[in-house]
């Protein structure tokens, strides 16, 4: 199975957010929970219904990566996009921080 | 301009305080996102992809300087110091965090700006000439009817879940500049052989996926049955539109599937029963809000102004930017005043806190205290004295405001694209950057001409790339983005959807293809006055198509 982790939007400001490896939901996809497996793509699932029924995210859903030497990877432009902030201000969203 | 009345400011203070309970619940957990979203899109908030996106309306696309000064107020403390304005003169605030939405509505609602009927499936902000009342060629100021089309759609019982979102434009003058032949309605005013003014009525225009020139449903309609006979066609609408396919229920498909002959018999059968009814506008009530939108004290000047003479022949920046961006008005010793918010090489559309600000100043001592947004993403000071225009233009450039491309090239309509927008396939801004970095020379811009270039990011069309006389669509090919060149469209009074030139280009090779587009052009023409339009209406797709392809 391709390697996937799980994303939102968190509900109070709408930041992108991914699951992380201790079960929080983090601003960084390098701390990212990633699985490979049917059984950790449902507890990918069952975490974020949770968070959506507790008003932390809204949006959850699952998404593949890539993983190399440098960490997770994403695979699409729009993800790229997600995980840093606009590309044509660098002084907006992630990127900036 | 016109001003809230009690109904007006009750109704929207209401709202803020309606939609500070639902976020407040919203937060808690007594509201699901499902129970919430409908109601935060009946408030202009959406979700996009790094934050909540704002939407706000300016009625009619008129606005003063408070309000402008308010705008940045709101860019600067709840977002990050810049506002977005939009073609359906909206602006877009693109960071605001949800507990805050209330409080900015609140600040809106103080200078008598909301963010009502700026999404979801109601009959949306009323557009208009960015000109009007300013206009050489108008017949009557379009915006007394978009005033009284807010009054009768906002909170209209009937028309508040209609199968899908509604849009109506109205244009008073004999140019089109509100492209009301992509809408769902477009009003056009007219005068018919005895001389009485009323409207020629347009059904079933629109963009996105399946785009439609409207086709016209009435030629001359008496204005005192305005509202009867929309709400005739909003009824027709409502009751025949289809519910279960959000692709096919906008009423531009109705149209297209019923057939317009079909359509005009039951409008018209529906109408005949109302038109004398309550809805029957008293023509005092249409003075009323007539009086509200009085032209300015226009001071009597002559037609000419030595010192703008002057300036003209002695500054080559100013001369450029008169050329580009100033029109004629209908008042001797004024001119209309365009501010592009296209400078060379940044974001269509988008404008910064302080530039607001000189905006706002500018408006209150030389435009009557009145802006305008455009639907192509510009800026306007409607009433300028000639007198005054160097001392305006020179203000505008040391705020960096001052680009003079105005139906240029580089005036380009460019959605958010894949750079904010969730819904995305590829990204406009970047494409629209590069094309201004390449054809920023202006002596070579004025030699291409009017070329109105448009970009979407997606098939919803919210950049108009299917009425650009050169039209970008942006596509995904298996995870890349792509680009689809459409060429001959058009929005104004000769409105036509363009034509898809051939197979798409890539991201790197898209601005080299639009040159080779605008280089066909220049060979082909018959002359400089032979404009691009022009030239791709006399000869076609094919010349275009063989040197992209070859
Ligand atoms: C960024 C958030 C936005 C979202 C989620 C969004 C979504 C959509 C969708 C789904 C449609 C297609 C509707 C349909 O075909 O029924 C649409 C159409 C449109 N949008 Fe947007 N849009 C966004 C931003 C904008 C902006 C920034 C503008 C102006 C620059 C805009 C102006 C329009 C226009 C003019 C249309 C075409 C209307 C028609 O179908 O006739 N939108 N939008
Ligand atoms: S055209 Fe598509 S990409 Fe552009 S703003 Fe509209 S929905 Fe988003």
């Amino acid at each position: 199975m391709a390697l996937q982790i799980i994303t939102a939007n968190r509900l109070l400001d709408g930041e992108v957010v991914y699951l992380g490896e201790n079960a929080e939901w983090i601003e960084n996809l390098s701390g990212a929970k990633t699985v490979d497996d049917a059984d950790g793509e449902a507890n990918l699932l069952a975490a974020a219904k949770e968070a959506e029924a507790t008003q932390k995210i809204v949006g959850a859903y699952l998404m593949k990566v890539a993983r190399d030497a440098a960490g997770i990877q994403t695979l699409s432009v729009k993800e790229e996009i997600r995980a840093k902030g606009p590309t044509v201000r660098y002084d907006l969203g992630k990127q900036a921080r | 301009m016109y001003r809230y009345d009690e109904f007006d400011s009750d109704f929207v203070q209401q709202r803020v305080e309606q939609f500070r309970d639902q976020v407040e619940r919203r937060i808690a957990g007594d509201l699901t996102e499902d129970e919430f979203k409908p109601l935060r899109l009946m408030n202009g908030l959406y979700l996009q992809l790094h934050a909540y996106m704002l939407r706000v309306a300016i009625p009619y696309g008129t606005f003063n300087a408070a309000q402008m000064r308010k705008m940045a107020h709101i860019a600067r403390k709840y977002d990050k110091g810049y506002a977005h304005f939009t073609t359906r003169q909206n602006v877009q605030y693109n960071w605001p965090v949800l507990k805050d939405i209330p409080t900015i509505l609140e600040e809106l609602a103080a200078v008598e700006m909301h963010a009502i009927q700026t999404s979801g499936n109601c009959i949306r902000n009323t557009t208009s000439d960015q000109y009007a009342g300013a206009a050489a060629d108008e017949i009557e100021d379009p915006r007394v009817y978009c005033e009284i089309i807010r009054q009768w759609s906002s909170l209209h019982p009937e028309f508040t879940f209609l199968p899908r979102k509604f849009k109506v434009a109205v244009t008073g003058a004999t140019t089109d500049r509100a492209a009301i032949r992509v809408h769902d309605i477009g009003l056009a005013i007219k005068k018919n052989a005895e001389g009485e003014v009323g409207f020629e009525v347009h059904v079933g225009g629109g963009q996105g996926r399946t785009p439609m020139i409207a086709k016209a449903v009435r030629d001359f309609l008496p204005k005192e049955h305005l509202l009867s006979y929309l709400e005739a066609i909003l009824r027709v609408y409502n009751q025949l539109g289809r519910r279960d396919n959000k692709y096919k229920a906008r009423i531009k498909i109705l149209v297209h599937e019923t057939g317009i002959e079909e359509l005009r018999g039951l409008i018209e059968a529906e109408w005949e029963r109302i038109k004398d009814s309550a809805l029957k506008l008293p023509l005092d009530e249409v003075d009323r809000i007539n009086d509200y939108f009085a032209a300015p004290a226009w001071e009597k000047l002559d037609a000419t102004s030595r010192l703008f003479e002057v300036k003209r022949f002695e500054d080559r920046g100013f001369a450029n930017w008169v050329k580009a961006n100033v029109v004629a008005h209908r008042q001797a010793g004024y001119a209309i005043a365009n501010i592009s918010l296209k400078p060379e090489g940044e974001a269509p559309g988008d404008i910064t806190d302080s530039q607001m600000e000189v905006v706002a100043d500018l408006a209150e001592k030389y435009s009557f205290d009145e802006i305008r947004a455009t639907h192509e993403q510009n800026l306007v000071l409607p009433h300028v004295k000639l007198d005054d225009l160097f001392e305006v233009y020179s203000i505008l450039n040391t705020a960096g405001l001052a680009t003079a491309n105005l139906g240029l090239i580089s005036d380009m309509i460019a959605c958010p694209g894949l750079d904010y927008c969730a819904l995305a396939n590829a990204r406009s801004i970047p494409v629209a950057q590069a094309i201004s970095k390449r054809f920023s020379d202006i002596e070579r811009q004025f030699d291409i001409g009017e070329l109105k270039l448009k970009i979407s990011g997606c098939i919803n069309a919210c950049g108009h790339h299917h009425v650009g006389h050169i039209g970008i669509l942006g596509v995904d090919r298996k995870g890349e983005e792509y680009y689809q060149i459409t060429l001959g469209g058009n929005a104004n009074e000769n409105a036509a959807i363009g034509k898809i030139v051939g197979p798409s280009f890539s991201y790197d090779s898209i601005v080299d293809a639009v040159e080779t587009v605008v280089n066909t052009y220049l060979e082909i023409r018959n002359g400089k006055e032979e404009s691009f339009l022009e030239a791709y209406n006399r000869v076609g797709l094919a010349p275009f198509k063989e040197r992209l392809y070859a």
